[in-house]
This record gives C-alpha cells, sequence and structure tokens, in this order.
C-alpha cells in the first residue's frame, strides 16, 4: 500500500511539472518575441478547455458516468461570476481582489446547480443518464436567455421578460440583459492565472482520487452493487463526485467569462456542441487518464488554431483526424494488429540480444 | 380554432420527429449505439433534393427519390467504415466517432454549399385545405406530412413483424450471440437497419425543409437531438414508443411556442423529457431492465 501511495504521488509530480513546464515554456517564448497574436489569444481559452477536461474526467472517468450537459455547469460559473464581477464594482475597486471573488462565486453556484442536478439525474443509468445531462445542459443555456437581471439603489431585481419590467431607477444599470448578455466585464484573466486555476483544479481532483473517497468512487464505477455490499453510500458519493465536477467547471467559465469583453450565451459556447467537444477531449485523452485530458485539450484546441492557413478545409480535417484515431485507438482489430506488430519487434529485440 | 391549428402544425412537427426517431430508435436497438451523426443525415438528404430540384431544375419527386438513395448509400458506407470495425469495443469510443462522423458531414456540406442559408422550394404541391368555412386552414405540406408518418410506421411495423429480415432485426436487437447461432447474418442485418434509417431520415429532411424553407449545413443538428430525445421519451429501442414520443414532442414544443415563449420552448421540451425519465427512467413504453447480481 504504502509504494502504492509512492507510486501515485510520483505519478501526479509529474502532471504538475509538465503543467508548469508548459508555463515556463510559453514565458520563455514570448520572451524570445517568438509569440504571435493568434497564439496568444489562446493561451487562456486552453486553460479553460483543460480545466473543463479535467473535471469532465472526474465525472466520465473516474464516477463512470457519461455526461452531455458539462457546458451547463460552465454557463453557471461563467454568469455568476460575471455577474458578481459588474454587481460589486463599487463595493470592491480592485479587479484582482474582485475576480478572485468571483472565481468563489462562480464555484459555488456551479455546485449548487451540481447538487440540484445531480440528485435526480445520478438515479438514471448509462444513455438516459447522457441524454437527461443534455437536456439540463440546454435548459440552463436557454433559460439565460431569457434572464434579464438590473441593479440600481435599492438592489437587484430580475425579470424574465424584458429590460422594461425590470422597474429600474433612472440611474440603475441593466447587468444581464437576456439574450445580448453581459458586457463589459473586464478582462481579468491571464494565461499565468489560468495556469493557477488548471495547478489547483489538479490538485483537488488527483488528491480526491487517491484518497478514502476517491476508491470508494471508483469502487462504485466498477461494480455497484458490490460497492453497495460493503457499506459505501452509493448517492453521496456519486453526488460529490458530480458536484466537484460540476463546481471545477464553473471555475472554468468564470475564467471564461473574464476573457471576454462581452458574454452570451450561444449555440456555440455553452450549447451541447461545446460539451462534447470536451467529451471528445477526456476521450482521446484516455478515459480516467487525467494527464491524458491534459494533453488532449491542449492538442485540440491548439490544432484547428494552427490549421487556419488551411482556411474551411482544417474542421474537415480535425473530423477526419478524430475518426481515424479512434479508429485505430479502440477497433478491437487494430489493437491487435498493434499487440502483433509489438510481439514481433520483440522477438526481435531478443533475437539481437542473443 | 387557433388552438386547434396550433395543435395540427404540432402534430405535423411531431411527425417529422417520429420519422426521424424511428431511425434513432432502429440503430439503437440493434447496434447500442447512440448515431450522434443521424441528425446530419437529415441535412444531407435536403442538400440533395435542393441539388436535383433548385440548382438542376429536376421534378420534385425524383429530388425525394435522389435523396432517398444518396441518404441510402451513405448510410450503409457509413456504417461499414465507421463503425463496423469499432463492434465490440466501448460504447464511448463509438459514440465519438458518431462525434466525428457529423463533423464531417457537416464541413463537407459546408464545403460543397457555404454557410449562407439555403432557400429550400417545397417539394409539396398538395393544396391547402380549408375546414370550417375557411377558418381553419391546413397547409399541404402538413397533409403530407401526417399521412407520410403514418404509413411509414404502418409500413416499418409490418416489415418487422411479417418479414424474415424483420425477425431477424428484432433476434439481433435481443441477443447478437443467439443469432449468429440460429444462422443470421448479424453484419447484414445491421446494414439493412443503417440504410432503412438512413432512408426515412432524407424523407424526414426533404419534408422539414419543405416545412422551414431554409437550409444550412447545421439545419439537422437541432431536430437531430430533439428526435433523439423524442426517442428516449417514448423508450428508446421501442418504434411505436419513437412514433408516440415525437408526436407528443412536437405537440409540447408548438403549444409552448404559441402559448408561452418562443425562447423558451426548447427548454420546456426537455423539461418535460427529465420529468417523465424520472417518474418512468426508461421512457413511456420502454423496457423494464431487472438488474442481475
Amino acid at each position: 500500500m504504502k509504494s502504492l501511495k509512492k507510486k501515485a504521488t510520483f505519478q501526479n509530480l509529474i502532471t504538475y511539472a509538465i503543467v508548469i513546464a508548459f508555463w515556463v515554456f510559453i514565458q520563455l517564448w514570448s520572451m524570445a518575441g517568438q509569440m504571435t497574436s493568434l497564439l496568444n489569444g489562446l493561451l487562456v481559452p486552453i486553460c479553460t478547455y483543460v480545466i473543463l477536461a479535467v473535471s469532465l474526467n472526474l465525472t466520465v472517468g473516474i464516477l463512470g458516468e457519461l455526461s452531455l450537459g458539462h457546458a451547463g455547469f460552465m454557463c453557471v460559473g461563467a454568469f455568476s461570476g460575471a455577474f458578481f464581477t459588474k454587481a460589486m464594482a463599487d463595493t470592491i475597486p480592485s479587479v484582482g481582489l474582485r475576480f478572485t471573488f468571483a472565481l468563489l462565486v462562480g464555484a459555488a453556484a456551479a455546485a449548487v446547480f451540481g447538487i440540484l442536478i445531480g440528485i435526480p439525474v445520478l438515479r438514471l443509468k448509462g444513455d438516459y443518464l447522457a441524454i437527461v445531462t443534455l437536456a439540463f445542459g440546454e435548459i440552463i443555456k436557454n433559460l439565460i436567455n431569457v434572464f434579464y437581471v438590473g441593479k440600481d439603489s435599492r438592489g437587484i431585481h430580475f425579470s424574465m421578460k424584458d429590460v422594461a419590467s425590470l422597474g429600474l431607477e433612472a440611474e440603475g444599470e441593466v447587468i444581464i440583459k437576456g439574450a445580448q448578455g453581459i458586457t463589459g466585464t473586464p478582462k481579468a484573466s491571464t494565461f499565468t492565472i489560468g495556469i493557477i486555476l488548471v495547478l489547483i483544479a489538479l490538485f483537488i481532483i488527483l488528491n480526491l482520487i487517491d484518497s478514502r473517497t476517491g476508491r470508494a468512487i471508483m469502487a462504485i464505477r466498477d461494480n455497484r452493487i458490490a460497492a453497495e455490499s460493503v457499506g459505501i453510500d452509493i448517492t453521496r458519493y456519486k453526488l460529490l463526485a458530480f458536484t466537484v465536477s460540476a463546481s471545477i467547471a464553473g471555475v472554468a467559465g468564470v475564467l471564461y467569462a473574464h476573457n471576454l469583453s462581452s458574454l452570451a450565451a450561444t449555440t456555440k459556447n455553452f450549447g451541447y456542441n461545446m460539451s462534447i467537444m470536451i467529451l471528445v477531449f477526456v476521450v482521446l485523452g484516455g478515459i480516467g487518464n487525467i494527464r491524458g485530458s491534459i494533453i488532449a485539450a491542449v492538442i485540440l484546441t491548439a490544432l484547428p488554431e494552427l490549421l487556419r492557413g488551411l482556411n474551411n478545409y482544417r474542421m474537415l480535417i480535425y473530423a477526419i483526424v478524430l475518426i481515424a484515431m479512434m479508429l485505430f485507438n479502440s477497433a478491437p482489430k487494430s489493437i491487435e494488429l498493434r499487440e502483433r506488430f509489438l510481439e514481433k519487434l520483440r522477438k526481435k529485440d531478443k533475437k539481437e540480444a542473443a | 380554432m387557433s388552438f386547434l391549428s396550433y395543435l395540427i402544425n404540432g402534430i405535423s412537427l411531431g411527425s417529422i420527429y417520429a420519422i426521424i426517431a424511428l431511425g434513432y430508435t432502429m440503430v439503437y436497438g440493434i447496434a447500442k449505439m447512440l448515431n450522434f451523426a443521424h441528425g446530419d443525415i437529415i441535412m444531407v438528404g435536403g442538400f440533395t433534393t435542393f441539388t436535383v430540384v433548385s440548382t438542376m431544375g429536376g421534378n420534385p419527386i425524383l429530388g425525394v427519390l435522389a435523396a432517398v438513395a444518396v441518404c441510402t448509400i451513405l448510410g450503409v458506407t457509413i456504417e461499414r467504415v465507421a463503425y463496423k470495425p469499432l463492434r465490440g469495443a466501448s460504447p464511448l469510443a463509438v459514440l465519438i466517432t458518431a462525434i466525428g462522423v457529423s463533423y464531417l458531414l457537416q464541413n463537407v456540406a459546408l464545403l460543397l454549399f457555404g454557410s449562407n442559408s439555403k432557400q429550400f422550394t417545397s417539394v409539396v404541391e398538395v393544396p391547402a385545405l380549408k375546414l370550417a368555412g375557411g377558418q381553419l386552414s391546413i397547409s399541404g405540406v402538413t397533409i403530407v406530412t401526417i399521412v407520410s408518418c403514418i404509413v411509414i410506421m404502418v409500413g416499418l411495423t409490418t416489415f418487422i413483424n411479417k418479414t424474415k429480415m424483420g425477425q431477424a432485426m428484432l433476434a439481433v436487437a435481443e441477443d447478437k450471440g443467439a443469432a449468429t447461432l440460429m444462422g443470421i447474418d448479424v453484419d447484414r442485418t445491421i446494414g439493412v437497419t443503417f440504410a432503412i434509417g438512413s432512408a426515412l431520415a432524407a424523407v424526414a429532411g426533404v419534408l422539414l425543409c419543405s416545412a422551414y424553407p431554409s437550409l444550412t449545413p447545421y439545419t439537422g443538428s437541432m431536430p437531430g437531438i430533439k428526435a433523439f430525445v423524442a426517442a428516449v421519451f417514448g423508450g428508446i429501442g421501442s418504434i411505436p414508443g419513437a412514433m408516440i414520443g415525437g408526436i407528443i414532442l412536437g405537440v409540447i414544443e408548438n403549444l409552448s411556442k404559441a402559448y408561452i415563449s418562443s425562447q423558451l420552448s426548447d427548454a420546456i421540451v426537455f423539461s418535460v423529457l427529465i420529468i417523465v425519465l424520472l417518474v418512468r427512467p426508461t421512457g413511456i413504453l420502454g423496457k423494464k431492465i431487472h438488474e442481475k447480481v
């Protein structure tokens, strides 16, 4: 047990080291003046997607439940965080401090949604669970599009109709404007903050996996009935993993929101397509493999942008690469072929050694 | 009267969902996979008819036949190239491959036709039906959609219950291994299922574009997801379930658009799905699966 633990700690240290090395590399790269504005604009999104992929891997890989609504939690985090930053503009003048609090607010709001959605959803299984999480993600996106929130001297006002029905005073300010969303959020997200958040997310998730709780969660994944019969509280641990995953996605949302000057919930950024894209990172990186998720998220976020020169063909290439990789990685025939090839190599090595 | 016309339009929209959902549910029942690319086959069907009718000036019926042919071949090819090698792999791997196929179809369409929406000319030339002294008008597309949905439903049920191929499908859906031992060619049966599902998607695509005449590479995406919801709603794997699920979904969507809010109609549809699944976790007509230890 002790050596196992040591091995896990060592593996985790490598994961942290990779992230820090990436940060150092980018810093050196920009000091050398090699940084293009395209690449620079990609850095915060990369951190956002890494956090999302790592947190979804907790649900899909460790808990073993397919969720197609991860973008919904990101959406909750993004809007609650950006709302906090805007609403507290006078109370907390320091942008950095406000951003820190906004991250906590985003995490808390997403966690609340994680619990609210998790309680009913986690009773379902397999594809049914997947479709219900997808449904929840779409509902969240739709509701935010009809949500109006304003602030004046009397406090905060909500409405689900239009700006006029908020009944604001003359000097009141509309913060969330329905389909137009939130505009004028300060651009507080930087690459360094992104990397720090990635490290925090990793710290939480890796420690959770290596803890007693994590082992209970994985026991539920591997055999629910056996886990239940040794006294593991299924509902509690499932809900815990789901909520932690949601809350970290919320943090990614806050990071995302503070990287944009205007935030609106569209099909493109918070729709099911985004949830699916995050799932692609997780699956390609290896289900349950946290380090794999990080690498897949970085490569797959950068790849379409680096292929920009190919214009319209880039998404086509992305699609073909995706299909080819899945076939290469998962098709039983291809696995067999690869094993036979490796076997041949090994035999050759032995012969040469002898 | 307006309620009745909303209801009829809802049934018509629901019929389109039902036709798409039939394809979803058949493929799920047999191959146990969520075919995310199914929605994009609808779009391919729409574009094929668009090309034949609007660009080449062909006959609308020829356009529909061309769409069915293209989609059938496409569906079978996709199954052969992308899904067949993954038989026996984890369901998630198949799901991601299906997503890859969906991206591929969308982007090929984007390259061929561009991202601007195309004005689709309706292939239906049936005049509108006027009832109650002209107070209630039912458009030709609506009539054709509802009629084709009924025809497809009856045809498909007969096919599955009366033909050898249909029985083979049921057998494969029940137990692949046992079906193989009984001398059923599982690969061929799955291929035929994909062919039928894709042909239905082509019909749905033409009907959808005739009723809502704007066509983009992403046209099929949302109806595909809704049809998937409809299939789950009715109990995935069940053919009458897909039909009922589709029509209920269409009616709820249209009525909530008319009476509650057009922006919230999707949210309402999805909420109803959630409530149904919480009460009946395997859908309205889904089979209950007992868990064995």
